[in-house]
């Protein structure tokens, strides 16, 4: 079979990937201030992960009662409305490509699952990748039976699905992130034993200044911490899932305290009894259609890699600006905070006017005080050198690919595996579906000779899978027009 | 305390439909994904894995992990975290590639 591909519209002074915080705030303010601007997201809806929220067929009357600040979200979607910004939903980007003029080409493949036939291009004079980031996993014996989900992934289900994966739920892992997990589970109805958290809390006060700059965090943790009291939610700190107990599915979990660096302290293991966990350690910025152009990164103090950016949100690479979660986790307001430094840095460099340079300034000085914060919560949670010690050697690190522990270790200890990607050539952990999204940090950390492990840095030429028959149909002319009726929406107000 | 998550939002939605699951009727609300349909009658599990044959369904919730695989209409490999779930839809156990039959 063979795909043709269609193009909407011509040629977009800026085209911006992904419709969370960042992507809104950057494309309305780029169309307001008179770019033409398509907006590009694979979800049906705007939103992002933060805002995620219902289909408007599941009725809900008070979306926000799942949300903090959701009127920043609704004001971003009422001007969506009012602009005249294509908004293109259900489509997945997997590749950007710079052409000899110097404009840009988005390619992305269509449906709620990029399984629709019609694959897209779309032309751009400059992009804004808004594209966010995805939950870090570390693995644990038993971490791959029904009944353990992420927990971004658990608060994502309820947001959009109004679905909890059980009724007694442990959520684990690092990260403020597990405090709003567990609040949003008890507020819909499902019981929390407890929240776990390898981390312990003093880290923050290493880093006073950050803090003081930064009260609405401290406000944030107060009325996550408030609702864990009112539904009598436990916080472990210093603690960790080290099993998980089942057959078909999740029956319990086993809780031990840890060590500084996360090593399981023996003898303090309790069992608690449940029928879901929600485990996630921290989220890791999603930036593979960056660093397949080539484009710089920084490390980030937990290990991670995000996208090196100017003081304008511009990458590396010239005509390409970041915003959100791809510089480095911290949060929608800095998302959208970076999202309107962006989209207003577009409209100088395109039109040749500065918009508001008190604007520019205060959104640069306030970008900056979230960002310190980020990195001060990113190397409070960062995974410390022990947590491998939990683990068993037949215990799965790669979902996808069913590769085990035992696998790995013999991959680095028996045949001199030295970091991720070889350790992917030598066991295929990290080859299968999700391309090593679920598995990379643990396999960067058991490949580490020292435990301090490299960010994987690897390049993946598609951020999506993509058909034979549409990279075949590439070389075909485009078919103008169209795609608007098939495959995309504009989302009303 | 709301008691579910319905409650919580307020939802009034569309009427209900059915969906089946391996044969069994299992009840969906409009607008869920499939995988949310499958968690609302309490089956976390969908998939058998190609090596050990275990049990796996919705991790990510996102779309990201691809763990989620189902057989949708006959149509292997649908992220069913990602796919809308409609009327009628026949969602089947999706064992190992899902390509079985091509003997790949
Ligand atoms: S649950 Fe991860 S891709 Fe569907």
């Amino acid at each position: 079979m063979t795909a043709s591909v269609s193009e909407p519209s011509g040629l977009y002074d800026l085209v911006v990937v992904g419709a969370g915080s960042a992507g809104l705030a950057g494309a309305v303010i780029a169309s307001e201030l008179g770019l033409s601007v398509a907006l590009v997201d694979a979800s049906t809806q705007s939103g992002g992960q933060f805002y995620r929220h219902p289909a408007p067929a599941l009725g809900a009357v008070r979306p926000e009662a799942l949300h903090h600040d959701w009127s920043t979200f609704s004001n971003l979607r009422r001007r969506l409305g009012a602009s005249g910004i294509a908004h293109l939903t259900g489509h997945h980007v997997w590749s950007l490509a710079k052409e000899a003029d110097e404009t840009w080409t988005v390619h992305a493949v269509t449906g709620a699952d990029g399984t629709a036939k019609r694959p897209v291009r779309i032309r751009a004079r400059t992009l804004l990748l808004a594209t966010g980031a995805y939950e870090r996993q570390l693995p644990f014996p038993g971490w791959t039976l029904p009944g353990v989900v992420g927990a971004a992934g658990a608060q994502a289900m309820l947001k959009s699905g109004l679905v909890l994966p059980g009724r007694r739920i442990v959520v684990a892992g690092s990260g403020p992130l597990l405090l709003a997990v567990a609040a949003s589970l008890a507020a819909a109805g499902a019981r929390v034993p407890t929240v776990v958290e390898a981390a312990g809390y003093l880290r923050y006060a290493r880093t006073p200044r950050a803090l003081v700059a930064n009260p609405q965090k401290a406000a944030e943790a107060l009325v996550h911490g408030a609702a864990l009291l009112r539904h009598r939610v436990r916080v472990r700190l210093r603690s960790a899932v080290t099993e998980v107990h089942g057959t078909d599915r999740v029956e319990a979990v086993t809780v031990t305290r840890l060590d500084r660096d996360w090593r399981p302290v023996p003898g303090t293991g309790r069992r608690i009894a449940c029928d879901a966990l929600a485990v996630g350690h921290g989220l890791v910025p999603q930036i593979e259609l960056a660093t397949a152009l080539g484009c710089a990164t920084r490390p980030l103090p937990d290990c991670t890699l995000g996208l090196a950016l100017d003081g304008l949100q511009e990458t590396s690479v010239r005509g390409l600006w970041a915003a959100g979660e791809t510089g480095g986790v911290g949060g929608a307001e800095l998302a959208w905070t970076e999202g309107e430094l962006a989209g207003r840095a577009v409209v100088a460099r395109l039109l040749g006017r500065r918009s508001d340079a008190g604007r520019i300034a205060g959104l640069q000085r306030r970008r900056d005080r979230m960002r310190a914060f980020a990195d001060v919560m990113a190397s409070a949670h960062a995974p410390g050198p022990g947590w491998p010690v939990w683990l068993t050697d037949d215990t799965d690190v790669c979902r996808c690919e069913e590769v085990t522990v035992g696998c790995v270790r013999e991959a680095v200890a028996d045949l001199g595996a030295r970091d991720a990607r070889t350790v992917k050539l030598l066991t295929r952990a990290g080859m299968g579906w999700c391309q090593g999204r679920m598995c990379g940090t643990a396999v960067a950390c058991l490949a580490a000779r020292d435990g301090v492990a490299e960010p994987p840095s690897e390049r993946r030429p598609f951020a999506v899978p993509v058909s034979l028959s549409t990279l075949a149909a590439l070389d075909e002319p485009a078919e103008p027009g169209g795609v608007e009726a098939e495959a995309s929406s504009i989302e009303g107000p | 305390m709301a008691r579910t998550p319905t409650d919580l939002v307020g939802a009034q939605p569309d009427p209900p439909f059915e969906i089946t699951f391996d044969g069994r009727s299992v009840t969906a609300l409009p607008g869920q994904s499939v995988a949310a349909a499958l968690w609302g009658a309490g089956i976390l599990a969908w998939r058998t894995t190609r090596d050990g044959g275990r049990p796996r369904g919705a991790f990510c919730g996102i779309g990201q992990c691809y763990d989620c695989l189902a057989t949708v209409n006959g149509e292997p490999n649908r992220r069913a975290c990602l796919v809308p779930a409609h009327p009628g839809d026949a969602i089947t156990t999706q064992e190992g590639h899902g390509h079985d039959r091509l003997g790949v």
